[in-house]
């Protein structure tokens, strides 16, 4: 019970919805229906570059009770590690891929009055399911999106058309046009939910005025879209298998394990869930944590290490694996 | 398959008792010869043919029966099924779950038949048959999670996600070892078992708690738990206690074999679709020690593990009382012959 379950799918269709944003379709290779899931969940895609698996996590921005198909929407990532790039270039209808079970780590909270998305960019992404969910089953939600420019935002006009201009507000920052967020946050019913997904700085600025508007944390919801950073390789000695392996400049320890034939503890890849939390036995240099998951006093503490994002400043890493 | 329905009753004049195919399939929870505590969870995934794994969703040899009693509870207090007002979606995956589940694996007792949300349901044993729209509460006599409870096996609990914790906000609860839906609803993870003695120091719950916050949608899980019961009675509950407390005080040397019962819960777990909620069944078993005596390995075990039960944990389970005349009981036909590993038969 260490990873993922995987689905095997194939790519119905693939669409370009703006200059560097791709729609995926994928529909079950066997012809079943997909598992069901809820608004905000992703599946993390293998994808077979030339550079090896990459296994990344797309939001799915398809109707959530619907199985006929998933769908994803892939933004070319100027500091790829091949896996955008991959979708982009090299992703065409008919190939087969594995995609894990649906996961939720950004979900609704249900008992809101009010959900309030705000997104940044391709940020939108797990709105777009969100958004379908409550459309469905009843429940009210606004939108506000910002783009750099008026083609940049994946899913525009699709979203103004559907739910109309009282639910969804454009803001295009090469209009000039940003959200006034002070104002946004400050003019809420009680029992609205926040929900933020985009760029760091949007989703830093927006936590820290909510917070000091006076919102509850527990009303305001972010995702962050992590991936795995690039750094120096190092060495990662496994201590209870006793394996040691080589983790290279733009690979994770949990992909380098992987690489090397072995399992480890994981779910998100994206430094969230807390699946691949791992003890350290020693390290030779300083630990670079990149979750979101462990507590500053977790971190301070030298002992606990997130193997799919955190990376280390040395040479050596000993881990209780 | 076919099941031929026991006519008995949970309450009353205590007609319940097994059949020899139903004691052959019983989920013994033992497989050691002292008590261990331990969260045993592994994937709740099928089992051998003709035991209570085989299906997801087990119904058996008592099915009316237990439904029949459901219903008598639930007249008697309507508080034990109750559902706060946003798990209403946790609601329809629920009854997508069970009506999925009890069609496939029970086609002579169970026809679903789906038209995009129209669905259409045959409930064959109870004699119901309900047309009905998906997510269309209006289109069901009760609410979803009420109407497929009512026509299934065991109790159910949903819980919502959120904040990182878990949180008891929907059951339907008619067959508990003393423990209130009315009092726990909306309570966390770690209030909801604060009365576990032992387990919070140990850290299980600590890390049961992370590990479903990460349960999988296709991956469901299941463990086993134990009590024992005086009478074969399903409502013991504390609202109710003053019905079936003082049974504790009227087992005698003469009467063991048939008024106690061991009360083995198996409970699976389930990660649900659209509300990102799980779905917590705690799925009861009851066995008399009489018929336990029929398996010459499991009363030797049940001996055993009894005299080495920490007198808290007795406390908690609330054995004390007439444990003592029960190991009496058993000793005398423990012949020490050591036992096979595993928890089934000989």
């Amino acid at each position: 019970m260490t990873g993922a379950l995987s689905l095997s799918v194939r790519v119905a269709e693939t669409v370009d919805l703006a200059p560097d944003i791709r729609r995926i379709r994928l529909v079950s290779t066997a012809g079943d229906p997909l598992p069901l899931f809820s608004g905000g969940a992703h599946i993390v895609v293998s994808l077979p570059t030339a550079q090896g698996l990459i296994r990344n996590p797309y939001s799915l921005t398809s109707c959530p009770h619907d199985g006929t198909a998933y769908e994803i929407c892939v933004q070319r990532s100027p500091s790829s590690r091949g896996g955008s790039a991959f979708v982009h270039d090299g992703l065409k209808a008919g190939d087969e891929l594995d995609i894990s079970y649906p996961v939720n780590l950004f979900a609704m909270d249900r008992r809101a009055r009010k959900h309030l998305f705000i997104a940044g960019g391709i940020g939108i992404t797990p709105f777009l399911a969100m958004m379908q969910q409550l459309a469905l089953e009843g429940g009210t939600f606004e939108l506000h999106y910002a783009m750099r420019s008026p083609d940049s935002g994946a899913a525009r006009q699709d979203v103004e058309a559907r739910y109309g201009a009282h639910r969804v507000r454009t803001y295009v920052s090469a209009h000039g046009r940003r959200i006034a967020l002070a104002d946004l946050l400050d003019g809420q019913p009680l029992g609205t939910h926040l929900y933020v997904c985009g760029p760091a700085r949007l989703i830093d600025d927006v936590l820290l005025q909510a917070r000091e508007a006076g919102w509850p944390d527990e009303n305001v919801h972010c995702e962050r879209f992590a991936a795995p950073p690039s750094g120096k390789p190092f060495l990662l000695d496994l201590a209870r298998s006793g394996h040691r392996i080589e983790v290279g400049a733009h690979q994770s320890a949990l992909e380098a394990i992987e690489a090397a034939g072995l399992e480890a503890p994981h779910l998100c890849r994206g430094g969230a869930c807390g699946q691949c939390e791992t003890a350290v036995v020693s390290c030779d240099g300083a630990l670079e944590h990149h979750d979101h998951f462990l507590s500053p006093d977790e971190r301070e503490s030298g002992r606990k290490f997130m193997i799919c994002i955190s990376r280390i400043a040395g040479e050596r890493l000993v881990l209780d694996l | 398959m076919t099941i031929v329905f026991n006519d008995e009753t949970f309450r009353g004049d205590y007609t319940f008792a097994n059949s020899p195919s139903a004691v052959r399939r019983f989920p013994f929870p033992f497989n050691e010869d002292t008590y261990m505590y331990s969260v045993n969870i592994e994937p709740h995934t099928a089992g051998p043919k003709g035991s209570v794994y085989e299906f997801p969703i087990d119904i058996d040899e008592h099915y009316v029966a237990d439904m029949r009693d459901r219903a008598i509870t639930l007249r008697e207090d309507p508080l034990r099924c109750q559902s706060l007002p946003h798990m209403i979606t946790a609601e329809w995956d629920l009854l997508d779950l069970l009506m999925v589940s009890l069609a496939q694996s029970y086609p002579d007792l169970f026809t679903l038949t789906r038209d995009g949300d129209r669905w259409h349901w045959i409930n064959r044993p109870l004699g119901l048959e309900q047309a009905f729209i998906f997510g269309d509460v209006a289109t069901l006599p009760c609410p979803p999670m009420e109407y497929i409870t009512r026509q299934c096996q065991g109790d159910f609990c949903l819980l919502d996600q959120r904040n990182g914790d878990l949180f008891v906000d929907s059951g339907m609860v008619t067959a508990q070892a003393d423990w209130s839906l009315d009092f726990d609803i909306g309570m966390s993870f770690k209030e909801w078992h604060a009365p576990v003695p032992f387990a919070h120091e140990m850290g299980i719950f600590e890390r049961a708690q992370k590990f479903l916050l990460n349960m999988q949608i296709g991956r469901p899980v299941r463990r086993l738990n134990w009590t024992m019961t005086v009478n074969p009675r399903l409502d013991t509950a504390p609202e109710t206690y003053p019905l079936w407390g003082p049974d504790r005080g009227t087992v005698t040397p003469d009467n063991v074999g048939d008024k106690v019962h061991l009360r083995v819960e198996l409970q699976a777990l389930w990660r649900l679709p659209r509300s990102n909620a799980i779905v917590f069944s705690i799925r009861g078993y009851l066995i008399k020690v009489d018929e336990i005596a029929t398996v010459p390995k499991w009363h030797r075990r049940l001996h055993r593990v009894l005299k080495t039960l920490p007198p808290e944990i007795a406390a908690y389970k609330g054995l004390t009382r007439y444990l003592d005349t029960t190991l009496d009981w058993l000793a005398v036909r423990d012949d020490g012959q050591p036992t096979s590993p595993g928890f089934g038969p000989d």
